[in-house]
């Protein structure tokens, strides 16, 4: 399930439950896996100084990012035994409580998409150029840094 | 040599534009980074990375002409 060329991860917008509920049901013809790991990332109403965020903007370097996602995932088929990974990420505006990333990994056995996961979720945040706004309910903005 | 270069999130804030080309004396990064400091002021007070045909580079590495992309901190997730 190798792709030569990087794909485009990025969605304009939120990613909707419907869609992550339909690349579940995709995978039912899939009859080699036995195990499923979904990784959601959702946008945090924090509150900073008082005012409290209600969306963030997403930007993306995107060529770039494409790229890394491709590493990452590249790297994850060689150190894992995955049967498919997937990965999308919004771009523009996804308001407090919306979904901003989506992780799919599937294997035949549970052990190999705990560890899968983690790694990759991690290297997401450490190594692939996404920015992003964070607007407070006032319009007022900050910009968000990974910790 | 002319070289184009990308600004995003808070770096393009300060630079108020996305992008341009900006003529470089000189071959290393640094180099490249010394006009930017003169041309925009608030720079210097910014973290960022520079990457160089979409890998980051290093102060010391060498211009290539290909395209530059000033890249604060990460926030994907």
């Amino acid at each position: 399930m190798k792709d030569k060329k990087p794909k485009n991860v990025f969605k304009e917008g939120a990613i909707s439950s419907d869609f992550i509920g339909h690349s579940i049901y995709k995978h039912q013809t899939k009859t080699n896996i036995g195990a499923h790991n979904i990784f959601l990332g959702q946008v945090r109403a924090d509150e900073i100084d008082g005012k409290t965020v209600s969306a963030i903007e997403y930007t993306a370097y995107e060529a770039m990012a494409n790229q890394k996602f491709h590493d990452i995932r590249e790297a994850a088929f060689e150190k894992f035994d995955l049967t498919c990974m997937h990965i999308y990420h919004s771009l523009g505006t996804v308001k407090a409580g919306e979904i901003c990333l989506f992780v799919f990994v599937s294997s035949p056995h549970r052990k190999v998409v705990f560890e899968a996961l983690q790694y990759i979720v991690e290297a997401i945040k450490a190594n692939v150029p996404v920015f992003g706004k964070e607007i407070f309910e006032d319009s007022s903005h900050q910009w968000k840094v990974n910790s | 040599m002319y070289i184009t270069v990308k600004y995003f999130g808070q770096i393009a804030e300060v630079t108020n534009k996305d992008e341009e080309t900006v003529e470089v004396i000189g071959g290393q990064v640094s180099d490249l980074l010394e006009v930017l400091n003169t041309r925009y002021d608030q720079l210097k007070n910014e973290d960022f990375q520079i990457a160089q045909n979409q890998e980051l580079v290093s102060l010391e590495t060498a211009l290539t002409g290909l395209e530059i992309a000033l890249l604060p901190p990460f926030a994907g997730g």
